[in-house]
């Protein structure tokens, strides 16, 4: 006889409020429903009450972990509406504290996936080790998480000679800091225990069901919105990292690849930073609509933005790449047994403020 | 013998001490141009424009004109993004210690 047991929206494994409704024969949970709606805000409403410029500092606070990228993202669609060029140096600097969010958003959901499995030492140890890269955004921002660096039109904050050297400081200490804790979370006897072979979601599948980011990529598809060469990833030199594992473990190892990945997108960015202005002035409000998209650490985000020609959007619409990553991470629970719940949920890394806005 | 990697760092932790500080006995200076609060060290360059209010996107602050000039900051409401520091036509406003 199968029965209901509620796992969240407080459970010690979850960071966020989500609520799965498990339906469990013995230890095998045999369907999953998830109940979300403990932390919307209204973000979406609110951002139509506001003038445009405002909204990027309102955008900014739908998600406390890629923060900087939902609000350049939104700032992208606003410019595509209103036919603004941003200068090159923006460009790159946008790419730079990107991918610091990138490193930052990993460490964070690597150290909770290490806690998921009763591994203490290693979530501290690799939260640790994330105090860099927040020393390294404050330092060049003056906030930890809260950027407001992006403007529409480009950047308002530069990074000078003093905070480059800084920052790669910093990513040379998390380098060496994070070879060894990702050795654990590869190699490690226990710890392959729990992540090998757990969630599987095989390719077709992932695709099917709309996965996203790393989600997907560990499915061994090739799916990375970067590859497009928005901002200025056309100009650096990287390969989207692809596992084939399907499981648990392979989707750590994506994010572990990734974080090595972003340190050496962020060496190239700063070391090819143009000469150039940070901003482009504009003038007039935003008339007509932009779909827009770029590649947070969870996946791909969607901006759906219309303008009317006032200073108040329209519309503002967004779609997170959790979301997306809820129906597939539904068919990884089932057949699981209850204690890979918790594991299965953190590998694929849910960010519910961001998805219920 | 992949133990020994975790193990190296556990003595490496037993031998160095805490990383963390003794808070609040002692603390880490700010890093410069850290945002901490929004300040208005003299009064007096005030003109009451309230261009500063209308960029504020949270409504932190109030300015009023009539009965009384007045320029009021409302710190809890404050997110901090400093688009009133940069707006201000007559650079009156700056960031301050955020213990002040
Ligand atoms: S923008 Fe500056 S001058 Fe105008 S009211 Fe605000 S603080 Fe005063
Ligand atoms: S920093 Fe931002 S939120 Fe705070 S008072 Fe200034 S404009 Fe308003």
């Amino acid at each position: 006889m199968s029965m209901i047991v509620p796992f969240g929206p407080q459970h010690p494994v979850l960071p966020e409020p989500l609520q799965l409704r498990l339906e469990i024969v013995d230890e095998t949970v045999v369907s999953a429903l998830p109940v979300i709606g403990y932390v919307h805000r209204g973000l979406e409403r609110l951002a139509e009450q506001k003038d445009f410029q405002q909204d990027t500092y309102l955008i900014e606070h739908i998600c406390g972990i890629c923060s900087f990228m939902h609000s350049t993202t939104y700032c992208t669609g606003i410019e595509e509406i209103m036919n603004i060029e941003i200068p090159e140096r923006a460009k790159y600097l946008r790419v730079a504290w990107s991918e610091m969010h990138r490193i930052h958003s990993h460490l964070l959901a690597l150290g909770l996936l290490a806690d998921a499995f009763g591994f203490e030492s290693l979530f501290y140890q690799i939260w640790r080790t994330r105090e860099h890269i927040m020393d390294a955004m404050e330092y060049t921002t003056g906030g930890r998480v809260m950027l407001s660096a992006a403007c529409v039109g480009g950047v308002r904050k530069d990074i000078n000679e003093e905070q480059k050297q800084f920052v790669l400081e910093k990513l040379a200490l998390i380098e060496a800091e994070f070879k060894e804790e990702a050795h654990v979370l590869l190699d490690d006897y226990t710890v392959k225990a729990r992540t090998v072979g757990v969630g599987v979601l095989d390719a077709k599948t992932a695709y099917e069901r709309g996965a996203v980011g790393p989600t997907a990529r560990a499915s061994g598809l090739k799916m990375d919105h970067r590859m497009t060469g928005y901002f200025a990833y056309d100009k650096l030199d990287f390969e989207p990292v692809v596992e084939n594992d399907c499981d648990a473990y392979a989707r750590t190892k994506v994010r572990i690849r990734e974080v090595f990945q972003s340190i050496d997108l962020i060496r190239q960015a700063l070391s090819a930073l143009p000469d150039t202005p940070l901003k482009t002035a504009f003038k007039g409000n935003p008339n007509g609509e932009a779909a827009v998209r770029a590649e947070q650490p969870r996946g791909e985000v969607i901006y759906y933005l219309k303008g009317n020609g006032t200073d108040k959007l329209a519309r503002c619409r967004v779609r997170t790449p959790t979301f997306a990553n809820v129906a597939p991470m539904l068919h990884m629970l089932n057949g699981c047994s209850l204690a890979n719940v918790g594991v299965i949920v953190l590998s694929v890394d849910p960010c519910i403020s961001c998805t219920e806005r | 013998m992949k133990i020994v990697v975790m193990l190296k760092t556990l003595l490496f932790n037993l031998l160095k001490g805490p990383v963390t500080r003794k808070y609040p006995y002692e603390e880490r200076p700010p890093f410069p141009g850290e945002r901490g609060v929004i300040l208005m060290p003299d009064e007096s360059k005030c003109i009451y424009c309230g261009i500063c209010a209308r960029k504020c996107p949270s409504n932190a602050l109030t300015v009023t004109r009539t009965p009384e000039k007045e320029w009021k900051y409302e710190r809890f409401r404050c997110i901090l993004c400093g688009a009133c520091v940069e707006a201000c036509p007559k650079k009156c406003l700056e960031f301050g210690d955020r213990k002040k």
